[in-house]
């Protein structure tokens, strides 16, 4: 029985890697969907379509053309500011590394994307629920300042909490430092695609992920500026349904496309094929 | 009403008031008691005000009576011209704007604006903007590029307002739009920090060649009450979030993210606006000075450098 409990508690701590877990739930539809079958579908509900959250390897798969991606990320997070809430701040980090298998909330590299060269920047959820401090602001300006001294175009996948409270105004100030990176880009003309995943919210959202020339956003995901639990707690009403949805946001012009995950790929590589330089307008 | 550790100083001013009344009434001499509380009043003073915690000079940026953006504009500037509306859905009384001019320069200036009572609070949604309020502040910063004058930026907001109709009108988009707005100026911009820097709605007006803070503001990624919220579950540990988020003036300077720190009267701001108006106006044209000699590109690259070094991390 004690025994049973311990194992129990292992497996909610998704410890048991010994036990492969082959069956998985649709949060939606309720659905029992095979792993592999999920996987295969891009973690798109074979049933409802519902969208699951992909990990940032699967999406870097899924958006960089087959062989293509060379990575450029990979700087390490510090504690500037001693930062100790109900636990010091390296402990928190050191536990997110474990289960994120990388240093930090992002993941990118150099690739092509429908044969376009491109800088692809995907952010990760596992990692503190993608929340942007220092590392992740530095890595999405480095990758954007590469993107503009090569001709590359830049393609960023956004899932985000918000700004690390942890690195607190040094987080804050990385919505200043990457916005004013995509100005390189502006002067060269190259072409950046934003995609809103679900959640995408606070400092990410109102930094780089909505100064795109083109922003596409997976079905349902929930993209906003504050979320909605502080909406809730301010206004002490309830919110409407779909409130902060991708539909939503496409309802009140945020968005240019919700696109299918499944399409996703198709659709960036033409956006870029369209909007970049090294594809030159023929005329007659 | 005085701030909590503010109380014991009151009630020593107040005492030596009353005596002080009594000697002139009565005609008996109390100069020798009234010496005793006076040096006693002066020791409490720099006693209180020399240690103050983050959480309490959050409490003093946050001080009624503390000047606002239209009291700092109306005080060390004259020819003020209010400028209203983002000329798309509305006029935004969070956010305050116009030219004016500050010792013969003509100048665009723009604020978070907060109530100086809870009526005025209250048609100002407390200084926290919708999106009209950045849209507002952007068509000033294209007013600043235009006519090559310098853009002043003063902040003192809670943070951007988390409502339903914020978030219709795009109020992450519009936070973004600003921020850049702001860097690409092409004129001299400078930003000062009046009492409160919450978060993304601070920092799309905070994107200055030179940002200046006032010595008891706060400026951060989260109000320390939503911090505590988070981290320890309960808003009541606001002060030790505070203390974590190191927010306060000394702090931002150490880690580059303010440039200078404008000197308050003893006890803060509220305690003696005139002089806080002083060192502020002070500080503005030292700055303004600093800047004078940079070109429309230079003050472009001048700004990305200056948030382009902003961040720790390891290789
Ligand atoms: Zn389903």
């Amino acid at each position: 029985m004690a025994l049973e409990r311990l194992f129990r508690r292992r497996r909610a701590q998704g410890e048991a890697r010994d036990i492969p877990e082959l069956w998985t739930k649709c949060p939606k539809c309720d659905a029992q969907i095979y792993k592999k079958d999920l996987e295969t579908n891009l973690y798109v509900c074979p049933k409802c379509s519902h969208h699951l959250r992909m990990p940032a390897d699967r999406r870097v798969a899924m958006l960089a053309d087959a062989g293509s991606f060379e990575e450029i990320t990979g700087l390490k997070p510090t504690d500037p500011l001693g930062f100790v809430d109900t636990e010091p701040y390296p402990k928190r980090l050191e536990r997110y590394q474990r289960e994120a298998g990388r240093p930090d909330a992002i993941v990118g590299g150099r690739c092509t994307i429908g044969g376009v060269p491109s800088v692809l920047l995907v952010m990760d959820y596992a990692f503190a629920g993608g929340s942007m401090g220092s590392v992740v602001g530095e890595e999405i300006t480095r990758g954007v300042e590469q993107a503009a001294q090569e001709g590359r175009a830049v393609v960023i996948v956004a899932v985000s909490g918000g700004a690390r409270m942890q690195e607190a105004a040094l987080s804050l100030m990385q919505m200043a430092k990457t916005t004013l990176a995509l100005d390189r880009l502006w002067a060269r003309r190259l072409p950046y695609v934003s995609i809103l995943t679900d959640p995408t919210t606070g400092g990410v959202t109102a930094s780089f992920a909505a100064l795109a020339d083109v922003i596409l956003a997976e079905p349902g995901a929930l993209i906003g500026f504050a979320g909605p639990r502080v909406i809730k707690q301010t206004i002490r009403q309830d919110l409407p349904e779909g409130f902060q949805r991708s539909e939503f946001l496409l309802k009140h012009g945020m968005v240019d496309q919700v696109v299918d995950r499944r399409q996703l790929k198709g659709t960036v590589a033409q956006v870029l094929k369209l909007l970049h330089p090294s594809t030159v307008n023929r005329v007659g | 009403m005085p701030l909590e550790f503010e109380k014991p100083i009151e009630e020593l001013e107040a005492k030596i008031a009353e005596l002080e009344g009594f000697a002139a009434s009565s005609g008996v001499d109390l100069s020798d008691e009234l010496q005793v509380l006076r040096e006693r009043l002066a020791q409490l003073k720099a006693e209180t005000f020399s240690n103050l915690s983050r959480w309490e000079r959050v409490q003093l940026a946050r001080a009624p009576g503390r000047p606002t953006t239209l009291d700092v504009i109306g005080s060390i500037m004259s020819d003020f011209v209010e400028l209203s509306g983002d000329r798309t859905f509305g006029d935004d009384a969070a956010v305050v704007g116009g030219l004016a001019r500050l010792e013969g320069q003509s100048v665009v200036v723009v604020g978070h604006q907060k109530g100086r009572d809870t009526k005025e609070n209250i048609r100002r949604n407390f200084a926290m903007p919708h999106p009209e309020g950045y849209r507002k502040a952007m068509r000033l910063m294209d007013l600043a590029d235009r006519f090559g004058r310098p853009f002043i930026a003063f902040i003192d907001t809670p943070g951007a307002y988390p409502g339903i109709s914020a978030e219709e009108r795009g109020q992450a988009w519009v936070i973004a739009q600003s921020i850049q707005r702001m860097a690409r100026l092409r004129v001299p911009a400078i930003a000062v920090i009046l009492g409160e820097g919450g978060s993304g709605g601070a920092l799309a007006i905070g994107v200055g060649n030179r940002v200046l803070i006032l010595e008891n503001a706060w400026y951060s990624v989260i109000s320390p009450e939503s911090c505590a919220a988070i981290l320890w579950r309960d808003a009541k540990e606001a002060a030790k979030a505070a203390e974590a988020l190191k927010l306060t003036a000394p702090d931002l300077l150490s880690l580059g993210i303010v440039d200078r720190i404008i000197p308050e009267p003893d006890g803060g701001a509220h305690r003696n606006p005139a002089a806080a108006m002083a060192g502020i106006r002070q500080a503005l044209l030292e700055t303004l000075a600093e800047l004078a000699h940079l070109g429309p590109e230079e003050l472009f690259e001048d700004r990305y450098r200056r948030f382009r070094g902003l961040g720790q991390y390891q290789n």
